[in-house]
């Protein structure tokens, strides 16, 4: 079971806090790798679409005194269809959505954006599908949520810079006008993936306490545990 | 787009509470599944809807009004369906810890279980006692009969079905309650209370059925551990309402590797002689795109009964009115939530009124307002308003009421051994979900040909794991 403490605290001069990031973009961008290297430090070139692998947890320190905690929830595949459910989007405290830097026109949603591949360019359809995904952010999350921008599979073009399909100005331009944050990341190679997650720290708000739910903060929630009768004790009642 | 699949080991249509637990269960079990819903939403009937969703639904206003905005944002409102309620200690509790769900969902107290006693101008509203000392406190008996109750619930508790020396010299294969009743000399009040608000039968047909005694025993022990379990009240509430769950298990299901496709109808199901054997089915795009038709082989299909209306029978009317306040239930100590039950020995009927509140502690409205949904089995053929009063006259002011035409209750006629097709029950009058959870059971052994083990569900289930 998640740690469900206190989802802010400090204690003397250290804070630590947790925060729910989701990740969004369309399947195959690298949704996984990126979660999978900045948790595990790990990388697998031929990673099947996500299974499993749909709630982990990794801490950044800030500095000497400061600790946040994500707690991170992958798509598992229901973005695949546009089925994710709004439980996905609830009490998201930041957002990373992610595109496919050498995907022109992405393998997948092949249905979804073919009248917007009419109005714009062809090279623009991978990071398009990211404006999507914020969109879609901005109608179903918090109002105060931070989305970052990350344009994947950097390695592939620093290999072979032909492959590019999105220009870096490009992307970056859209995200100062959307107010991302913005990063061109390789699971592969580790670069900026880091940074990424560092950077989202850096932009929480870490002296609101309870980021993590601020829902139900202390209003008398109970944890569900297997039954052992009386070892149970309910938070406060309001009433 | 991933393509679908040629073939799955199971395709399930609704993604109502049923399906969702049995879609998660199914593909941790490492089974293929495909889940599909008309709807855009999850949740079928067992869905929380915002109050814009609410009033159109319902349609009760004039054309051209907009009655919700002056509720506020209409996405802060997480109104159920289903009037329902999780038992502490119940099933469904088991299986979201065994799952994993928790993870996903956070649940409160609901904070108090009433009954009410006489009805009119003499009714009154008590907390229904759930150990030995409340009985003793309890405004529902006079002293005599609470050291009566007392002595009742204590043997409850001691009860064993297998050990006869507990039995207080009843042969409880062959004795009713009415017999176990009047073994401890209990009053017909009390008998009420107990049968109806702790053992939570809605009609009196318990009290003469032979050899059931024990039974009855049971869901009354089930009350009191779940009770005991967090303090307050045997029941507990999911954040953001019911809607939350099927979600929860969607999640799982998907986890594990099941493909989720809302907003599609399926066209056709294919067979083979009697048996179901496929589907055709056209997802609709919201973008305004080509919808995407596909075909696909399935070796069964799971589904609830609005799927197949001709392989459901009507069991039953459902009177259901949801009700916005803007104050707590009257007699409930100002409670953020509760439950009352109005037995019905004591309004003149054969089935009994729930009423279920939630309000904003439960993160389904905004601060200030209550939802209580009121309900019972028709009894009539109209005047279904008049059968729901004695639930009305107890919520007082009413801001906004919706209820509709009764709401048919289905079973499925056979259990879909010989085609291949396993549809589940309508989400019944019962006040919780331990019903619901029995027909997953159900399901589950007439699909599978097993019984469902939950416990350790998930272990040896070789997944990326948290921390």
């Amino acid at each position: 079971m998640a740690s469900r403490g206190p989802a802010g605290s400090r204690v003397g001069n250290s804070r630590f806090a947790q925060f729910k990031l989701v990740l969004l973009g369309e399947s195959a961008v690298g949704k996984s790798s990126i979660v999978l290297r900045f948790v595990k430090d790990q990388f697998d070139s031929y990673r099947e679409s996500t299974i499993g692998a749909a709630f982990l947890t990794q801490t950044i320190s800030l500095d000497d005194n400061t600790t946040v905690k994500f707690e991170i929830w992958d798509t598992a595949g229901q973005e695949r269809y546009k089925s994710l459910a709004p439980m996905y989007y609830r009490n998201a405290n930041c957002a990373v959505v992610v595109y496919d830097i050498t995907q022109a026109v992405s393998t997948s949603g092949r249905l979804w954006e073919l009248e917007e591949l009419e109005l714009t360019s062809h090279i623009q359809a991978s990071l398009d599908k990211a404006k999507q995904w914020v969109k879609e952010l901005q109608r179903q999350a918090n109002e105060n949520i931070i989305i970052a921008l990350a344009g994947n599979k950097l390695d592939l073009v620093t290999e072979q810079p032909d492959k590019r399909a999105i220009q870096t100005a490009d992307a970056e331009a859209y995200a100062r006008e959307a107010g991302l944050l913005f990063f061109e990341t390789s699971a592969k190679t580790a670069e900026n993936v880091r940074e990424l997650f560092t950077s989202i720290a850096k932009k929480l708000p870490l002296d609101q306490a309870g980021p993590r739910n601020p829902r139900s903060g202390g209003r008398g929630g109970v944890e569900l545990r297997p039954d052992t009768p009386g070892t149970q004790a309910g938070g406060p009642c309001s009433c | 787009m991933d393509e679908i699949a040629p073939e799955y080991d199971v395709v399930v249509f609704g993604t109502g509470l049923t399906e969702c637990v049995l879609s998660g269960v199914l593909s941790v079990k490492g089974n293929k599944v495909l889940h599909i819903d008309r709807n855009d939403h999850y949740g079928g009937e067992a869905a929380s809807v915002n109050i814009e969703t609410l009033f159109k639904k319902y349609g009760n206003y004039n054309k051209g009004e907009e009655p919700w905005k002056k509720y506020g944002r209409a996405n802060d409102w997480n109104i159920d369906l289903v009037p329902k309620f999780l038992m502490s200690s119940g099933e469904l509790t088991n299986i979201l810890v065994s799952t994993d769900v928790t993870k996903y969902i956070e649940f409160k107290q609901v904070a108090g279980s009433y009954v009410q006693q006489g009805s009119g101008a003499k009714a009154t509203v008590a907390k229904v006692p759930s150990d030995a000392g409340e009985a003793l406190r309890s405004s529902l008996m006079g002293i005599f009969e609470k050291r009566r109750m007392k002595s009742f619930i204590e043997w409850v508790g001691t009860f064993s079905r297998t050990d006869s020396a507990s039995h207080k010299g009843l042969n409880l294969n062959t004795c009713t309650m009415k017999d176990v009743y009047d073994k401890f000399g209990l009053e017909a009040g009390t008998r009420d209370f107990i049968g109806h608000a702790m053992a939570l039968y809605q009609t009196d047909n318990y009290i003469n059925e032979k050899g059931t005694a024990p039974d009855t025993i049971e869901r009354i022990r089930l009350y009191g551990n779940s009770v005991s379990r967090y303090g307050k009240s045997p029941y507990i509430y999911p954040l953001y309402g019911l809607g939350e769950l099927p979600q929860g298990f969607a999640r799982l299901s998907a986890i594990y590797g099941g493909t989720y496709m809302l907003n599609t109808n399926i066209d056709e199901v294919l067979y083979e002689g009697n048996k179901a054997v496929g589907i055709k089915a056209t997802m609709q795009d919201k973008g305004g795109d080509e919808p995407m038709k596909f075909t696909t082989k399935c070796k069964k299909i799971l589904a609830d009964p609005s799927y197949f209306p001709g392989k459901a029978q009507v069991t039953g009317q459902l009177l259901k009115a949801v009700c916005i306040l803007n104050h707590p239930l009257a007699g409930t100590d100002n409670c953020d939530s509760a439950q009352l039950i109005i037995p019905q020995s004591q309004v003149g009927r054969k089935h009994d009124i729930y009423i279920a509140v939630v309000s904003s502690a439960h993160n389904v409205c905004p601060k200030g307002y209550y939802i209580a949904i009121v309900s019972t089995i028709a009894e009539t053929t109209a005047n279904h308003h008049l059968e729901l009063a004695p639930g009305f006259e107890r919520l007082g002011r009413i801001e906004e009421k919706f209820m509709g035409p009764p709401i048919p209750l289905y079973e499925p006629l056979e259990s879909g051994v010989n085609d291949n097709i396993f549809i589940s029950k309508s989400y019944d009058a019962t006040s919780h979900f331990e019903t619901t959870t029995d027909d997953v059971r159900d399901i589950y052994r007439r699909a599978e040909g097993q019984d469902l083990v939950v416990d350790g569900l998930r272990e040896g289930t070789n997944l990326v794991n948290d921390e």
